[in-house]
């Protein structure tokens, strides 16, 4: 069975796949934690994330590190040879048990031989999400790698089942990008995969800084998606928030709990999850499966849906940004390269040569994330801009640790509350 | 400015009021909060601040030094590679004679197990490093650096 089957059976049995981002150095380990993710109490697919080294394509400095001993932040796919790979995946990773591959790659196309080579069908990213925010790669350059990674994959055989991608559009920066363009960005890739003729997608959405909004967002995905991507399967991925976690244990399953209920409430498929370690270092796994338990429980004990306007707002700011990019070349890869050229794709904050960097957000006292400057974006129909204050460093901290705060207030405050009794 | 400076070298100049410092990740690290932060609050503290980015490979941070010889070259590094990123590259800046006593400080996650030992701040410290700001630390103490440097015209807050 697939992941795209796996993730399929399992909404239709009412659970939410919950899936942890886990990546060890040592095979060994690394199958330990697959092992244990496997083992959770809750319906989850495993996770290979691999390490910064590999993502940048520095196989040196990876080789150097697992000579010496020196510790990695994921697996590196590239350099363990497949037949270890295939070793440490061997009786865990099936029908049961699919394993996506996850990395951050704008020059990806050895770490998709390598996935390939170990019999892996499952991976994520993008030409926009893996290049702006995390790499140098000019976006011509990652948009070229990406198409050839598709090919890379559709050319593969797959005896597990279709290959699968998920956009990391909806996740850009972690924190601050207002909902329209993370939706509009995760439609973006989608199509873009889906005109390279993958037809097993799934679209992400990064939980933000207000419910309501959130919910708004996923319906706008979906809307879009059904227009655009009419002859692939696709389902939608939420992750839960991605900006500065909250500190405290219970802020922190507080948060994460929010995402599984947007999850649910929104009929989202699958979750990446967040761990309570998340604002202090890398998780351990048995974080990682107590993170994987809460989400599946705080899930299970959400029956309703929402019901959202589909015009929102949201939508119809999304709608404008895909469609000004769509006009603007007949290949998506051009057309993406040339929108963000012309800023009618502007990336608030993010520092890469080929965003425009004049959009600028802001978050409202409701903790919505809007827009404070358009730049060039296509939206001076759609929004009304708000002047917002110049922005400070004390001003963007509180801004990014807005949602850490909102919850380890909230977790710190529950005890006073209960020995203070009704007053 | 510097270009200008060399170009026409030889004369009495004037200092000018602001001098630069250059913010910067190291290599394998993508993270750009820490760097939007930094170079914001190094702007407030009376810097002209250059931001290379995310993933700045080791031949770019040494020739954006040789070439503006900042004030200060800030490293920030969150994805914890930075204990062993950052021996690297302040081996290979410090290899440069003109690079010997500008002022290097690197701050952040430092670790992929929370916050450094004091034995590893040590050896960050003993390759060369003039100061390592632990996450913890917040931002005071670094101001507090940072006011130290002459800065021309710097005003820093209390």
């Amino acid at each position: 069975m697939s992941f795209e089957e796996f993730v399929a059976r399992r909404h239709a049995a009412g659970e939410l796949v919950v899936q942890p981002r886990m990546g060890f150095a040592d095979p060994a380990v690394m199958r330990a934690g697959l092992a244990a993710t496997k083992g959770a109490a809750a319906a989850t697919v495993g996770t290979v994330t691999l390490d910064s080294y590999t993502r940048v394509c520095d196989t040196a400095s990876v080789a150097h590190a697992l000579r010496n001993g020196i510790a990695l932040n994921g697996y590196p796919i590239v350099n363990h040879p497949p037949e270890v790979t295939r070793g440490m995946l061997d009786g865990l990773e099936g029908p049961d048990f699919p394993v996506q591959v996850r990395h951050g790659s704008a020059r990806p196309a050895d770490i998709f031989r390598a996935m390939i080579a170990a019999g892996l069908h499952a991976t994520e990213g993008g030409p926009v999400s893996y290049c702006l925010p995390y790499s140098r790669t000019p976006l011509d350059e990652s948009v070229r790698n990406w198409a050839h990674c598709c090919d890379l994959l559709l050319d593969a055989e797959h005896p597990a089942g279709r290959p699968h991608l998920e956009t990391f559009g909806g996740c850009m920066m972690g924190q601050l990008c207002p909902p329209s363009e993370l939706v509009a960005l995760s439609v973006l890739e989608a199509l873009f995969f889906y005109r390279k003729g993958v037809r097993s997608i799934s679209v992400s959405y990064a939980q933000q800084t207000n419910m309501t909004q959130d919910q708004e967002a996923v319906s706008a995905l979906r809307r879009l998606c059904a227009e655009l991507l009419p002859e692939a399967t696709w389902h939608v991925v939420i992750y839960a928030y991605m900006g500065l976690f909250p500190r405290t244990s219970d802020g922190a399953r507080g948060l994460l709990g929010t995402a599984a209920e947007l999850a649910v409430t929104t009929g989202s498929e699958r979750l990446i999850v967040k761990t309570t370690a998340e604002a202090h270092r890398i998780p351990t796994v048995a974080e990682n499966v107590a993170a994987l338990e809460h989400a599946g429980a705080v899930a299970r004990s959400v029956t309703e849906r929402v019901v959202v306007d589909a015009d929102n707002q949201v939508y119809r700011e999304a709608y404008a940004l895909v469609d000004a990019v769509l006009n603007s070349h007949a290949d998506l890869g051009r057309a993406i390269v040339v929108a963000f050229k012309r800023g009618l794709l502007d990336v608030p904050y993010c520092l890469h040569p080929d965003n425009a960097g004049q959009a600028r957000s802001y978050l409202d006292p409701a903790g919505r994330l809007g827009w404070s400057e358009l730049g060039s974006l296509p939206l001076h129909r759609v929004v009304e801009s708000r002047h917002a204050d110049r922005i400070t460093s004390s001003t963007l901290m509180s801004a990014l640790s807005h949602v850490q705060n909102a919850y380890d207030a909230e977790a710190l405050e529950q005890p006073m509350r209960a020995i203070g009794g009704e007053s | 400015m510097t270009e200008e400076l060399r170009a026409y070298g030889g004369g009495v100049v004037t200092e000018p009021s602001r001098r630069t410092v250059i913010v910067s990740s190291m290599a394998s690290d993508s993270h750009t909060w820490n760097l939007v932060y930094l170079e914001l609050l190094v702007g407030e503290l009376g810097f002209d601040v250059v931001n290379l980015g995310a993933c700045v490979p080791d031949e770019l941070l040494e020739s954006e030094c040789l070439s503006r010889r900042p004030a200060m070259l800030v490293l920030s590094s969150v994805n914890g590679h930075g204990h062993q990123d950052g021996l690297r590259v302040i081996q290979r800046l410090r290899a440069f004679p003109e690079l010997r006593t500008m002022p290097v400080v690197i701050g952040g996650k430092l670790g992929v197990g929370g916050a450094l030992t004091a034995e590893e701040t040590a050896q960050l410290l003993l390759a060369g490093f003039d100061a390592v700001f632990d996450d913890q630390q917040g931002a005071a103490s670094f101001r507090r650096f940072a006011a130290t440097l002459s800065a021309g015209a710097t005003q820093v807050e209390a």
